[in-house]
């Protein structure tokens, strides 16, 4: 018997995962993406204009967790220290003193007052990636600004999965009049000017990100919930879900244990493109000046940067190269999925 | 003997490293008739697809030297064209993919003309008319003009063998040519094959996995198992004293009656009953009407039946007779009109709904379908699929407690952890067909039913698993007294297995009695086609 032979038993998705793995491309996509994500989450101990640890005249302080007025180290006014204040420094490598930087000197919004070149400065070897029109360190920005997008596109894919999910359920499952009302109301939904809508909405309230992810959730679910309907409609006519029925096994257990997680391949192979369709409409949406308020770091923001001063092409560059490689990898990711979710392709 | 028309030596095929046809050596003479046997997965289709070179991008090698051609496996694309459609014809098994549902079946037959006879227009449509009316077809003329859903079944096979014919062909290839078909039109597109046959002198390769078909038409036979010629020779020869032990199996596996006589006593209450039952599905009416009306759809209408406790009751019919629509509304899964009872109680209206006095109904009456692929969720292990009606309905078990009875229910199927490790981990897809469905039926039986309502359970399996199925079900039925409710449309499997019969056409019962009754004297004269077609192709 063929199936005494074999060892170990895997489940489907544990299959699916081999499958994936075997696809060199997808497999390290996904482990640079995740060692990318997981560095911009510590972003502050990466990129930071305060030290990680000051030890001045015997004292240690964690500039980071607390502010400090100057006068601790000796300057004048009862302000936050300005770490990139020259005399500071100074002060903070005297004699027995020592402060920890961390890797790139700067945060997001910081203006780096005593700068030596002009703004927006190419890159020296202060500004690793140059400075943009505001003298803010650019590869800080991107650091940061590719967080927000990644987050902003998480949040979005998670919530438009579960509103497509669950709607497309109901309709699939239920079918009849449910299913009817539910497309009437999705064509007639998805004929709303979106852009138009987020322009309108971006002028009565004032921008936020959490607005935007509402704003962007509420039209997104749409097209997954279509697939995942098709899902179960096939699904559920399927001799298993029958034979369910006939045991008397609750609506809800069949849906949750039989239907679904035979309804969810393409939900899981859209995830990667959806993904980095939400990145790509942040960004867009930024550039238009829609998107994240105003000092929100956003990649979105320095390409329409980039696009006001040419000149200052290191700002254009890579941010670009950042956008690129990020929805690459996306890209690489989801053909990795889609292939070893097909069940025609045969696993060794 | 004459020269061969086509010589077929050391074929191999091999998709990647996995080799599924191996070493295969047959010749077939101009005008014989040739079967090749096997069950499903033994290499029988994919011989014939590489002798056309058709076989995807499987790796061919060894010779197939055709008459007038040379060998085949080394000719040119260019020239294959030639011989594809033109010394060699090809019938499939499912007319309504293998047509081209865009395509009047005149033009379709009418492109073969003009591609393979270099005839022109009016020329053509009348040489399709020809041929179609030559297989058989009534109204040949009107029907040139039809589409391929516009014809039934049987008149689409009639078609694409008329399209096989239209170029003169020296070897018919015909790939299970009446699987797809009702019993009754399966006797005749075979009597049509072997007259076009003697008509036109051509040889014809008769893929199949039914001996009785192969009994009935073939001059040889080839017995393949696992991509291996294991046996070849004249069908008398071969079915009278077949050597090799496979071939034996194969013969010896017609279902065999081995059930308890019925219940003598009719006092005893049956444990399913209807009267006058009738279920109908909503079909949307046309225009303005439809929109707040449906129309109906009388899938049963005025079914009476009642199954014994330990008996069989064999529902026999063609597809859309509305026998499996009587095993759902029997199972609570549609909603009916007229009586219904199982165990002496009816289900509460809507059936659909669990209430706890349908749910107990549900304990009584399981079901096991056809397709054993489709009928276990591919995502759940074997202990999740066995132990679900447990879970509903003794949700009060230990999780200890429940394994022990989704084991017991397993070892009664004949799965036992001893033969496969780990049994209960395992995935569906891990099983063979004959596995899968008794899994089906471990999961059946756990909740410990009255009545199983069997849906073609055999169908879908090879003729070996199928007895071995069919032996289960029989043993199952003698040590726990379950009654059966058997849907099917094997007069064989009925034979095998009925006390009772039942006959269903276009929603109506047509006849009912005993199987001794209705089989051996049928009263109704749609009854008598189906047994008389069933008989013919059985005894030959």
């Amino acid at each position: 018997m063929s199936s005494s032979t074999s060892p170990v038993s895997l489940s489907p998705s544990r299959r699916a995962w081999l499958r994936f793995k075997r696809n060199r491309l997808g497999y390290w996509s996904l482990l640079v993406f995740s060692a990318l994500v997981l560095v911009s989450l510590c972003a502050e101990l990466i990129s930071n204009d305060r030290p990680l640890i000051v030890r001045y005249e015997g004292q240690t302080y964690f500039p980071m967790l607390k502010d400090y007025p100057e006068t601790t180290f000796g300057g004048d006014f009862e302000t936050p220290t300005d770490y990139l204040d020259p005399f500071i420094q100074e002060r903070l490598s005297q004699g027995g003193n020592w402060a920890l930087y961390t890797l790139n000197p700067y945060g997001p919004a910081t203006l780096n007052y005593f700068a030596k070149a002009p703004n927006p400065s190419a890159p020296t070897a202060e500004n690793w990636l140059g400075t943009d029109d505001r003298g803010r360190d650019l590869l800080a920005q991107l650091i940061y600004g590719f967080r927000v997008s990644v987050l902003f596109g998480l949040a979005l894919t998670v919530t438009g999965v579960l509103l497509g999910v669950v709607t497309g359920a109901i309709q699939g499952f239920f079918g009849g009049k449910t299913d009817l009302a539910f497309q009437r109301f999705i064509e007639i939904w998805s004929a709303m000017p979106e852009l138009y809508l987020l322009i309108i909405f971006s002028a009565v309230f004032s921008p936020s990100v959490s607005l935007l992810l509402i704003l962007l959730s509420l039209f997104g679910w749409m097209g997954l919930s279509d697939y995942v309907r098709a899902e179960f409609l096939r699904n559920r006519q399927l001799d298993y879900v029958k034979a369910a029925r006939a045991l008397g096994v609750p609506n809800g257990q069949i849906i949750w244990r039989h239907i679904l997680p035979n309804s969810l391949t393409p939900v899981v192979t859209f995830l990667p493109f959806r993904m980095s369709a939400a990145i790509l409409a942040l960004t867009s949406l930024d550039f238009l000046g829609l998107g994240v308020p105003p000092g929100t770091p956003s990649l979105g923001e320095l390409l329409s940067q980039g696009k006001n001063s040419i000149d200052a092409w290191w700002i254009s560059l890579s941010t670009f190269a950042v956008l690129v490689v990020t929805l690459l990898l996306l890209t690489f990711m989801g053909d990795a999925l889609r292939d070893a979710l097909d069940p025609r392709k045969a696993d060794q | 003997m004459t020269a061969p028309l086509l010589d077929v030596r050391d074929l191999h095929v091999r998709f990647g490293d996995k080799e599924v046809v191996r070493g295969v050596g047959f010749s077939i003479a101009p005008g014989e008739k040739l079967a090749l046997v096997g069950e499903s997965g033994s290499g029988k289709t994919i011989t014939a697809l590489s002798l056309l070179r058709l076989a995807g991008d499987a790796a061919i090698s060894g010779q197939a030297l055709l008459q007038g051609r040379g060998d085949l496996l080394a000719l040119s694309e260019r020239e294959m064209r030639g011989v594809r459609g033109g010394d060699i014809a090809m019938v499939f098994q499912e007319p309504m993919t293998a047509l081209n549902p865009l395509m009047t079946i005149g033009a379709q037959i009418a492109e073969v003309l003009t591609l393979k006879k270099g005839l022109t227009g009016a020329q053509c449509a009348q040489a399709a008319i020809e041929l179609l009316a030559k297989t058989g077809i009534p109204e040949p003329a009107r029907r040139a003009g039809s589409f391929p859903h516009q014809l039934s079944g049987g008149q689409r096979q009639r078609a694409m063998i008329a399209m096989a014919l239209a170029s003169e062909p020296k070897l018919l290839l015909a790939d299970e040519p009446t699987t797809a078909l009702d019993v009754t039109l399966r006797g005749q597109i075979l009597d049509l094959l072997s007259d076009l046959q003697r008509q036109n002198g051509m040889a014809v390769l008769l893929i199949t996995h039914d001996l009785n078909l192969v009994r009935r038409f073939a001059d040889r036979v080839a017995v393949m198992e696992q991509g291996v010629l294991v046996e070849q020779g004249a069908v008398a020869e071969v079915f009278g004293a077949p050597q090799h032990a496979y071939t034996r199996r194969l013969i010896a596996s017609q279902p065999r009656r081995d059930v308890a006589p019925a219940d003598a006593s009719p006092d005893a209450a049956p444990v399913v009953r209807t009267q006058d039952l009738r279920v109908v599905y909503p079909t949307p009416l046309p225009g303005i009407r439809g929109w707040f009306r449906k129309g109906e759809f009388v899938a049963v209408q005025g079914a009476t039946l009642a199954l014994g406790p330990g008996e069989t009751l064999g529902v026999v019919g063609e597809s859309g007779s509305g026998k499996s629509t009587l095993a759902q509304a029997i199972l609570g899964l549609l909603p009916h009109a007229g009586g219904l009872q199982v165990g002496g109680q009816a289900w509460q209206q809507p059936a659909m709904r669990n209430t706890p006095a349908n749910q107990q109904l549900r304990r009584r009456v399981q079901v096991v379908f056809q397709d054993p692929f489709s009928s276990l969720s591919p995502r759940l292990t074997v202990e999740e699929i066995v132990g679900e009606g447990l879970q509903v309905h003794e949700p009060a078990l230990r999780v200890a407690e429940r394994r022990a009875r989704v084991e017991a229910a397993l070892a009664e199927v004949g799965l036992a952890e001893a033969q496969y490790p780990r049994l209960l981990q395992r995935y569906p897809h891990e099983f063979s067909g004959g596995q899968r469905q008794r899994l089906a039926i471990a999961r059946a039986l756990i909740v410990q039913p009255q009545v199983l309502v069997l849906d073609e359970p055999t169908s879908a399996l090879d003729v070996t698993i199928q007895q071995q199925v069919l032996g289960l079900l029989q043993r199952l039925q003698k040590e726990k007294g379950l009654s059966y409710l058997l849907i099917t449309h094997d007069v064989d499997v009925i034979r095998a297995m009925a006390h009772q019969v039942l006959v269903m056409k276009d929603g109506a019962v047509l006849e009912s009695g005993s199987v001794d009754e209705v089989l051996n004297a049928p009263r109704h004269p749609y009854t008598q086609r189906l047994v008389a077609a069933a008989t013919a192709t059985a005894q030959v």
